[in-house]
């Protein structure tokens, strides 16, 4: 391939390079810059901006601010696991267990409800779980509730809400390490007398591995980064993280203080994949394809 | 265990019933979005009171259809619209992105393929502020040294194609590139033997071979645009897209109107996918 470069002038190389470049620098590099640099400055008392890392400083004052960016972590962990819960048997059925004619069919209902908007599946969430909601019509109507109660508005909600927007980035790579999964491996566990605790513990999951390690990478940093789910189905109460950067920046309009929230978020969520790829040996390359 | 393998009776069953709770879960919320699109309600909920398509076509004054809603239509028009230049802009570059990290060699490539990763791993709101941020730097500085206004550094259409294109060209940067791993080389080395050049190579040869992946990343691309939240919310001027304006809406109370646009959507991005579809079985064969 370099050969066929070199063989020809340097002109293709800068024509494509030349977009690739502005693009990267343009809308990633320099504004991520820029955002930094906003997050070390403040409005002195003269009305001046000066640089000061009081915008850090506020974050670890005011508890509100650390104890959201904890719980978000947290959950953000909670939601990733209960994904991979969820979809190991799942990928683990089509690739292994469903017959054969059906997998094609299986795993494009698999993806279909991911195409449509994470809006439009969010709402029929509250349209199901609210007060008002599908749901409890159907529990009072049967007798087992007097009265309706609201399922919506709180973290149980907020997380399953969470963990269904998020299930296909864990369920894709988990149905392609299966499938390369070869079945004698377990066949011959199996002969050899393995129960199906061991099965799953020294087999499927080390072979699952790197297909766990970049779903549950993709699902953490997508929860961690979700503005619509905590905010139209969690608490009014309990704030996510990114609700906290969009008031600093649409209704305080402190823009200095949103972005160094901002990059406190950017660097918790580069902190984790780089952990999560060191802890499983895999490159970045990789694990987004 | 697997096919293979004798299986107890409880836990072939018990997987089967996993399994159908499972696809339950996945369309229990978008079946009945639909199905109250339908309801002759005046809200999104049980009882059922018969059959309507008053929340298509009806024209007020009590029941506004969504083919009457002309701030819902509008925001279709504007989704639309981004989508379009979004897709096109990004399948252009992620081409360009294709070609340059599969075909060149030059210093720094890693360096520029890492980043080139970078914004997939950004929370898009995070790309949403920051592109916000540096936006508004550079019209003060523009206006600061040359007091000239530039209305495109302002939230707005562009600067929301902007950002929405910042991320979706990674996409089709690897969509493109996974094809073009497969291409056959001594397909270019042969018409260069015969007297081509580079250019003539990837117009007649190369890039006929991608067209299905080129069309199926320009379909992702579109619908990543028309379905964008997160980027498009810190970016958005007075024209609302779809999600911007249906966000608004359901928050503050809702009307089977959207169920109406959510049941539009799916059929709409059904159709997309299954197209989609048709094109990577065309590639296969």
């Amino acid at each position: 391939m370099s050969t066929l470069g070199k063989a020809t002038s340097k002109l293709p190389l800068f024509i494509f390079l030349t977009p690739i470049l502005l693009w990267l620098f343009l809308l990633i590099v320099l504004p991520h810059i820029d955002l930094l640099r906003m997050s070390f400055r403040i409005e002195n008392d003269y009305g001046d901006m000066v640089w000061s890392v009081s915008n850090y400083l506020e974050f670890f004052r005011e508890p509100i601010y650390w104890l959201t960016f904890t719980r978000t972590a947290l959950y953000a962990i909670i939601v990733t696991f209960l994904t991979l819960c969820i979809s190991l048997p799942v990928a683990f059925y089509i690739t292994k267990v469903a017959p054969p004619k059906f997998r094609g069919f299986l795993s494009l209902l698999l993806l279909m409800p991911f195409w449509v908007s994470e809006l439009v599946r969010i709402y029929g969430w509250m349209i199901l779980l609210r007060e008002s909601g599908v749901i409890n019509h159907f529990l009072v109507e049967w007798g087992i509730l007097q009265q309706p109660v609201e399922m919506l508005y709180n973290d149980v909600a907020m997380t399953m809400g969470l963990v269904y927007t998020s299930m296909l980035f864990m369920v894709v790579p988990l149905l392609s390490v299966m499938d390369s999964l070869d079945d004698s491996l377990i066949e011959a566990a199996f002969d050899l007398g393995s129960n199906m605790f061991t099965i799953v513990w020294k087999i499927i999951i080390p072979h699952a591995m790197p297909g766990i390690a970049s779903g549950s990478i993709v699902v953490f940093m997508l929860s961690l980064g979700n503005y619509l789910t905590p905010n139209l189905m969690g608490g009014k109460n309990a704030l996510w993280f990114t609700e906290q950067i969009y008031n600093q920046f649409i209704a305080s309009f402190n823009w200095n203080q949103g972005s160094a929230f901002g990059f406190l978020l950017l660097v918790l969520s580069s902190l984790i994949i780089f952990i999560g790829l060191r802890l499983t040996n895999q490159k970045l390359s990789k694990v987004v394809q | 265990m697997i096919r293979t393998l004798p299986q107890s009776r409880s836990y072939s069953i018990g997987f089967k019933i996993y399994i159908l709770l499972f696809f339950f879960f996945l369309f229990a919320p978008l079946l009945i979005t639909c199905v109250l699109a339908f309801n002759d309600s005046l809200f999104p909920a049980l009882p059922w009171k018969g059959f309507s398509l008053d929340w298509f076509f009806s024209d007020g004054p009590e029941r506004v259809g969504i083919f009457h809603d002309q701030i819902n239509l509008t925001s279709i028009w504007v989704s639309f619209k981004t989508a379009f230049f979004v897709a096109i802009f990004s399948t252009v570059v992620g081409t360009c992105g294709a070609f340059l990290f599969e075909q060149e060699e030059f210093r720094f490539k890693q360096l520029l393929y890492f980043l080139m990763l970078a914004p997939l791993v950004i929370p898009g709101v995070i790309l949403g502020i920051s592109i916000l941020l540096f936006s508004n730097t550079l019209g003060l500085f523009f206006e600061d040294r040359f007091g000239i206004d530039i209305g495109l550094l302002r939230p707005g259409f562009w600067l929301v194609v902007l950002g929405q294109f910042s991320f979706i060209t990674t996409l089709v940067t690897l969509i493109v590139s996974a094809q073009l791993k497969k291409f056959d080389y001594t397909l270019e080395e042969a018409a260069m033997n015969l007297g081509a050049n580079r250019f003539q190579v990837i117009v007649f040869i190369t890039l006929r071979f991608l067209k299905p992946a080129l069309l199926g990343a320009t379909a992702v691309a579109f619908l990543m645009s028309f379905e964008n939240f997160n980027t498009t919310l810190f970016l958005v001027g007075s024209e609302a897209t779809l999600p911007i304006n249906l966000y608004l809406q359901v928050r503050d109370g809702s009307t089977p109107v959207i169920n109406a646009i959510s049941f539009l959507l799916i059929v709409g991005t059904s159709t997309l996918a299954v197209f989609n579809l048709f094109i990577q079985r065309d590639r296969s064969e």
